[in-house]
């Protein structure tokens, strides 16, 4: 259901838990849809022997898209009109994420109204993983 | 990535949102989409990455026929050369930051086109990977009428040495 301008107010937090003990197969069925078969992510031998890794981790943008599900749970579908993250740390298998999106702004342009979010995806240590921010239409 | 024709389709869609873990029906219910505001099955936010899969040239996919660096028997699947290095690689650097503007939503049964546009690039010391070498590519998603449908700024780190944060 898209949010109702009246119910807004600048500081409200929504927040969720994306994934609980991220495993393997999920970043391999990442690597599947998207399309990115790096290594990094999947091939253990490769990413701790050539690359030099500690353990594969997840792609970047499969923490950016379980921050997606977040918003869209949080704004309606159809309705974000920007998203942008800095991914600040790697997350390894076993993460357990919690996204949260905070009103920075509620504004109006053209008639229409809209909010704007600070977006953070911590892991259950409290590292954030994802620093971004989103923009939202909402309704009257 | 630069892609001719990238088009977006339902069972894409479907294996997409279950791989980054979102049970939203509007993702592969039809019935249920069209008494939604979007009106049928849409693409979730970061769906555009997986165009990925309709570029030819996209180096992070195994092509048929050629060596691929990741482990096989071995650690790489690369052969050394004679006198050179062990081949492998970190794949090409590693994702920093990635930027969406949304013109209009993104429906099941559109077809889309993506152009690439070099960004800016720039260096920063970094506290554990050595020098980091940061370079800004912008696509530009559009639909068979020529309409921006989604803009996609995204920003690439090297290092010098595997950087774990």
């Amino acid at each position: 259901m898209p949010l109702k301008l009246s119910d807004l107010k600048v500081g409200d937090v929504y927040s969720e838990e994306v994934c609980n003990n991220l495993s393997r197969t999920q970043i391999v069925q990442y690597a599947g849809t998207s399309g990115d078969y790096n290594p990094l992510h999947s091939d253990e031998i490769f990413t701790t022997q050539v690359a030099g890794y500690p353990s594969v981790f997840a792609h970047g943008m499969l923490s950016m898209g379980m921050t997606g599900r977040m918003l869209t749970n949080y704004v309606g579908d159809g309705r974000l009109t920007a998203f942008g993250v800095r991914f600040t740390a790697q997350v390894f298998p076993g993460a357990t994420l919690t996204a949260s999106a905070t009103i920075d702004a509620i504004r109006e342009e053209n008639g229409e109204h809209f909010i704007d979010l600070s977006v953070s995806t911590q892991d259950s240590e409290g590292v954030e993983v994802i620093k971004g921010q989103a923009s939202a239409r909402v309704d009257a | 990535m630069a892609v001719d024709k990238f088009p977006i389709e339902a069972g894409h869609i479907m294996m997409f949102a279950r791989s980054i873990g979102d049970a939203n029906p509007i993702y592969y219910d039809e019935d249920y989409a069209k008494t939604t505001e979007p009106g049928g099955v849409v693409a979730p936010p970061t769906f555009v990455q997986a165009s990925a899969q309709f570029d030819p040239d996209y180096f992070l996919r195994p092509k048929i026929g050629q060596e691929w660096f990741g482990s096989a028997k071995g650690p790489t699947g690369i052969t050394p050369k004679e006198g050179g290095s062990s081949g492998g690689g970190s794949g090409g650097g590693l994702h920093a930051e990635q930027h969406y503007v949304y013109h209009k939503p993104l429906v099941a049964g559109d077809t889309l086109t993506a152009t690439v546009k070099p960004g800016k690039s720039w260096e920063k010391e970094g506290r554990r990977g050595g020098k980091l070498m940061f370079s800004e590519s912008v696509t530009e998603y559009r639909d068979l009428e020529g309409e921006l449908v989604v803009t996609a700024t995204s920003v690439g780190v090297r290092t010098e040495r595997p950087a774990t944060s």
